[in-house]
């Protein structure tokens, strides 16, 4: 079936990838209907609820299985509801002081970790620790560690400490692999060129690495938009970040249509947010990267 | 004129340093305090320990009493972490072979519903699964709806671990399958074998890393959940996650709540040591 010898391990990746377009069809040069058909059902398994939860933020009905007219009455409702308005406001003021604290810290962290030097192990599991502790391990020691040891009350402090905590590593991860990923002879280039550390640094690595520090800053803001789990722990009396308000309503009282139009805007946030990170990720990235090659031509 | 610089390890862990200490104040110490605690006693009291360093509360959790979380907790991960494996591996295969030049636009639809908060999606479930919800109502016209709906049960708690978490998988297969070397494939048919014998003889060893990692990834967090199983289950449907926050949220039992945590990070570094012993990088 094939021309080429079946197995030749001197061909490098690029041939694999030339490969790619002749195998597409699969061997009956038909397309693989079975895998798409999987593939179609597994996304509308991951979309579904989403669409569902938009389609009945905006139904009339107080009941959220019957769809009776087109309405924006619950957002309407949201908007006078001072429970939401405070709670908002804390989760939005949260995400931002943590996104900013990540992305400062988290920078700096991942220039250090740029080079090899002894210890770089020990600090890349200290690093990997928020990844893989569970969350409810890491709320209830908060918990423990805010109450008992350190005597910070419960609210913004504490869930600020928290957040930071646990979205450090993500913002570390994102500014590494572009930094990863640079060539280090631009930094030197414009070193022989006569410009200071600093200068070097503001003109030549800042800008190369921006797309990747806007990505982590939006994953952290994210991240902390989000959590639920650790900051349950760590909500004070009146300090109620916007998934505890929504978790704490979900849990007594079912599902009503406020909640569902609650959650919608907050998976539009979320979604748009992401689309920004990505955006930024892979618009400069390449813009920078053009300019890079244009720079230095080798 | 060569300028005086710092050592480079001094350096590095200089600019370490803000990481180091935030983590170390607000996880290092706080976990520890937790093992301080799993040997405690509970006191007379609202939020009291007492430490006389004994095993008691391991004793509780390790009593036949809990034994049914237990193993409802592992079998909610493990089928969890199963259902993941089927329904991600046609989405990562599909996207590093078929995806072409959209790759980067099909990874980014898998993300987007995981980024969307976590909490809207579990109670977009908790509606859809309800008595009266689309699900029931849509399988009640071919003759399979279920009285009072399908909230309450083990598969709801499945399933929404599994909607949960399905990208944790598929993100390290698709690493693995665009890394698999498709003309192996190919080979196998040429030496005469079918498509049922090459995929598990061929394609599955292949994308074995993938595979791995990505059952781990959704294996962890899935145990120790417990939003989904309130949320979508019920008093039969609690679990390790659940009697954790059950013991300090009402402040119940904070050594026990604390021995129950120390075992599931247990459970954590058990995983890891496996993972990091085949030598892949945690991050």
């Amino acid at each position: 079936m094939s021309a080429r010898p079946a197995l030749n391990p001197g061909n490098d990746a690029a041939g694999a990838r030339e490969n790619a377009p002749r195998t597409r069809r699969g061997r009956g040069g038909r397309r693989p209907w079975a895998l798409i058909a999987a593939v179609a059902v597994v996304f509308a398994f991951l979309y579904a609820p989403i669409l569902w939860l938009a389609l009945v933020s905006f139904n009339d009905s107080r009941t959220v299985s019957r769809f009776t007219g087109f309405s924006t009455r619950w957002y309407a409702e949201l908007v006078v509801d001072e429970r939401v308005r405070s709670a908002l406001g804390l989760t939005l003021r949260l995400a931002l002081s943590s996104a900013a604290v990540c992305t400062v810290v988290g920078t700096l962290a991942a220039f250090g970790l740029r080079r090899v030097f002894r210890g770089r192990g020990l600090w890349t599991v200290l690093l990997s620790l928020p990844l893989v502790v569970p969350e409810v391990v890491m709320g209830v020691s908060l918990l423990a560690f805010c109450v008992k040891l350190a005597g910070i009350p419960l609210g913004f402090g504490a869930l600020l400490a928290a957040h930071v905590a646990f979205s450090l590593s993500f913002v570390v991860v994102v500014v590494r692999s572009r930094l990863a990923g640079m060539d280090l002879r631009l930094e030197e280039a414009a070193a022989d060129l006569g410009a200071g550390p600093l200068t070097a640094f503001r003109t030549v690595t800042l800008p190369l690495v921006a797309p990747a520090v806007v990505a982590g800053a939006a994953f952290a803001f994210l991240l902390s938009f989000d959590d639920l789990v650790i900051s349950s722990y760590l909500t004070g009396v009146g300090s109620t970040t916007l998934p505890v308000f929504i978790y704490g309503q979900a849990s007594k009282r079912g599902v009503s249509p406020e909640i569902v139009a609650l959650s919608t805007l907050m998976v539009a946030v979320s979604a748009a947010l992401l689309l920004v990170g990505v955006a930024a990720v892979s618009w400069r990235a390449r813009r920078a990267g053009r300019r890079a090659e244009l720079a230095l031509p080798n | 004129m060569a300028r005086r610089r710092a050592p480079r390890w001094l350096s590095a862990n200089l600019l370490l340093l803000p990481t180091g200490l935030w983590l170390a104040l607000f996880l290092l110490v706080p976990l520890a305090l937790v093992v301080q605690y799993s040997f405690a006693t509970r006191d007379t009291g609202p939020l009291r320990v007492v430490l006389p360093w004994t095993a008691q509360a391991y004793r509780t959790a390790l009593d036949p009493a809990f034994l049914p979380i237990f193993g409802r907790t592992l079998a909610y991960a493990a089928l969890t972490t199963a259902a993941c494996l089927l329904l991600g591996f046609p989405l990562a295969w599909f996207i590093a072979r078929h995806g072409g030049r959209h790759r980067n636009a099909l990874l980014a639809a898998v993300l987007v519903p995981f980024w969307a908060s976590y909490l809207a999606r579990i109670y977009a479930w908790k509606a859809l699964l309800d008595g009266d919800g689309l699900v029931n109502r849509l399988l009640g016209l071919v003759g399979l709806g279920r009285d009072g709906g399908f909230l309450l049960t083990d598969g709801a708690v499945v399933l929404g671990l599994t909607y949960g978490f399905l990208p944790f998988m598929v993100l390290p297969l698709y690493v693995a399958c665009e890394r698999f070397d498709h003309r192996l494939v190919e080979a196998s048919y040429d030496l005469g074998h079918g498509r049922v014998s090459t995929f598990f003889r061929v394609v599955l060893p292949g994308v074995r890393p993938g595979v791995l990692a990505g059952s781990l990834l959704v294996l962890v967090p899935a145990a120790g959940d417990f939003v989904t199983p309130r949320l979508l289950g019920g008093v039969d449907q609690s679990t390790f996650g659940s009697v954790i926050d059950d013991q300090f949220r009402g402040g119940n039992n904070w050594p026990l709540g604390s021995a129950m945590a120390v075992l599931l990070m247990a459970l954590v570094v058990v995983v890891l040591v496996v993972r990091g012993r085949r030598g892949e990088d945690v991050l």
